[in-house]
């Protein structure tokens, strides 16, 4: 195609885009030191519906590292069968799930289910969710962050979508899959980079940059309409979104008055505040859990570390000490931990910061670590790094132990960026 | 009609060659009329096939170095760049309706975010040099493409270092030129 209709092409496509569908496959690399023992029995009812929920139960509780699977051969039971307690405490599970998908009268599909502790041989309470076809696996993820809630005490994540780009041929796509890494959706295709997405804490939206203007320049991008709109196009670049923890407000980083500076905006783009002075490099913004203060960095000492300065501004104070290159600080959604990426011996790696003690833990042994991005459970942390020359996602746990990594066949993955909770 | 032909022009231009970028749009933060200094530069010997003066692309001239490398994390411009940058600033003196875009680069290596901050220091440095020796400000637009535009796509340090860079793009005043 003559270059130049290939561009007038490509430029419509940007705007509506939805096309390739390109799969992330997902491994796991490792598991928790003691895995909850816990038995899913295969669903009753409507056949295939039945069997789509319970594998999504089973292949989420399993990925997540801290369940083991026990072997239910032979139980046929829902949510209404009296259960043989002691019969599945000899099997060795911890607890049980039973459940059925039925066609209700009107046609739609019920998933009900029941969440059972064979040791203690009482009820975990259950629940039930009216779906479709096309909404058989987020049922299932929804079912598999009860149990995981009920059984681990903390919310679980497997509702939850995750944004990332892909860099296929000379094409940027910016993509939004399921935590799983299926159903993958492309929201924006480009010719140009496209870097740095972060969702709004409702999830309804992503602010990222965008090179399409032939520099950086950020946009809020609504999911579901696709519809977009400039939040800072001034002289020079700018770059590294971050949402206030209300979504009222963006940080962002300018470079109108010579070096990269960081400012806050309203979401529409009004109201442009500065919140940092310095004559070096002040960039990658991220508001504290409380939203009181923003974690950023800056090579105002000599070297690239992270600070953490009042939301509106003040004195900054710093907080990485150890090596000569500490970048891209994310605080963790609880507020307990600071994850960054630290050079060690000419190596990137992941690295996390208990606040409190302000000790240290490197949790990865990569060398091209990039862009952390924690679950809202603070449990994961979704990183950028590379095997074999090649982009994928790892989804990390925050003490390292468990590790997931995301391919997609034929392209390269980067900039992640893990969403909210689901509603 | 003018206006439309110009970035017409441009693509049929750079069919077939596709190791230069040009972008298609005008970079919208300055004016594009050149006209303050009332005279409009006549150029002897002919445009190179973006419109520029001869002098500005061939081998033998000086200003046809177009690149100033840097150290790693670095961002001050090397002594060893002095002429480059001196001849650069000459040029755009004598001729103040040409305009520069800088563009800084850097290695793929560490955040993509801080690599877009240090790409436009790179720039910057360049700007501060060649403001230092007279240039003005509304010549010289400096931006970032961080890692994201690597001339070099290997992974090694020769590479890097060739990755590490920033680059001056001429504009002369009647709008046709590199960017």
């Amino acid at each position: 195609m003559p270059r130049l209709s290939r561009r007038i092409f490509l430029a419509l496509a940007l705007c509506t885009a939805s096309l390739a569908q390109a799969q992330l496959s997902i491994e796991i690399t490792g598991a928790g030191a003691n895995r909850i023992p816990v038995a899913i029995a295969d669903f009753q009812g409507e056949n295939v519906a039945a069997r789509v929920v319970a594998a999504t139960v089973r292949s989420d509780l399993e990925r997540s590292g801290l369940f083991r699977l026990i072997d239910t051969t032979g139980a046929a039971l829902d949510e209404n069968s009296p259960i043989n307690h002691a019969d599945w405490k000899s099997r060795g599970a911890d607890a049980l799930a039973a459940g059925s998908v039925r066609r209700s009268p009107d046609g739609r599909l019920e998933a009900r289910f029941r969440l059972y502790d064979a040791q203690q041989a009482v009820s975990l309470g259950g629940a039930a969710y009216v779906t479709g076809n096309e909404q058989l696996r987020a049922a299932g993820h929804r079912i598999a962050d009860y149990i995981y809630e009920k059984l681990t005490g903390e919310r679980g994540v497997f509702s939850t979508r995750i944004a990332y780009v892909v860099k296929s041929r000379n094409q940027y796509l910016l993509q939004i899959a399921d935590a799983d890494g299926q159903g993958a959706a492309t929201a924006l295709t480009s010719t140009e980079p496209i870097i740095s997405p972060v969702w709004s804490p409702d999830g309804s939206k992503l602010a990222y940059v965008s090179f399409e203007k032939k520099k950086p320049v950020i946009y809020v991008h609504s999911i579901a309409s696709g519809q977009r709109h400039i939040v800072a196009n001034f002289k020079g670049s700018n770059s590294a979104p971050a949402w206030s923890p209300d979504g009222r407000r963006l940080a962002i980083v300018l470079s109108k008055d010579g070096n990269s500076q960081i400012y806050s905006v309203s979401a529409d783009g009004s109201g442009l505040q500065r919140i940092t002075q310095s004559a070096g490099i002040d960039t990658e913004p991220r508001f504290s859990a409380d939203g009181g203060s923003i974690y950023f960095t800056s090579d105002r000492g000599g070297s690239p570390q992270i600070y953490q300065v009042g939301a509106s501004g003040g004195e900054a104070r710093r907080v990485t000490f150890e090596g000569s290159y500490n970048v891209s600080p994310r605080p963790s959604p609880d507020g307990k931990s600071l994850a960054y990426i630290s050079r060690r011996d000419g190596r990137f790696q992941l690295a996390a910061m208990d606040l409190a003690s302000r000790q240290v833990q490197v949790l990865t042994d990569s060398h091209k670590d990039e862009s952390p991005s924690f679950a809202p459970n603070s449990r994961m942390i979704l990183i950028a790094t590379e095997v074999g020359g090649r982009g994928v996602l790892s989804a990390v746990s925050s003490d390292g132990r468990i590790k997931q990594r995301l391919t997609v066949a034929g392209g390269d993955v980067r900039e992640p960026a893990w969403g909210p909770f689901a509603k | 009609m003018k206006k439309l032909l110009v970035p017409a022009l441009l693509s049929a231009l750079i069919v077939g060659c596709s190791t230069t970028p040009v972008p298609e749009d005008s970079a919208p933060v300055e004016s594009r009329s050149g006209a303050t200094t009332g005279v409009t530069p006549v150029v002897a010997g002919g445009l190179d096939a973006n419109g520029l003066p001869r002098e500005l692309t061939d081998p033998k001239s000086k200003l046809s170095q177009r690149s100033i490398y840097f150290d790693l994390d670095k961002y001050d411009v090397k002594p060893e760049y002095q002429d480059l940058v001196a001849a650069h600033a000459k040029y755009l003196n004598a001729n103040r309706g040409f305009k520069v875009l800088l563009q800084g680069n850097t290695d793929e290596r560490g955040s993509r975010e801080y690599n877009l901050s240090l790409g436009q220091k790179r720039a910057e440095a360049v700007k501060r040099s060649l403001n230092l020796l007279g240039v003005r400000d509304d010549q010289i637009e400096s931006v970032s493409l961080g890692e994201e535009k690597p001339k070099n796509p290997g992974h090694d340090d020769s590479a890097w270092a060739e990755n590490r860079r920033a680059d001056i793009l001429y504009r002369a005043a009647d709008g046709r030129g590199e960017f």
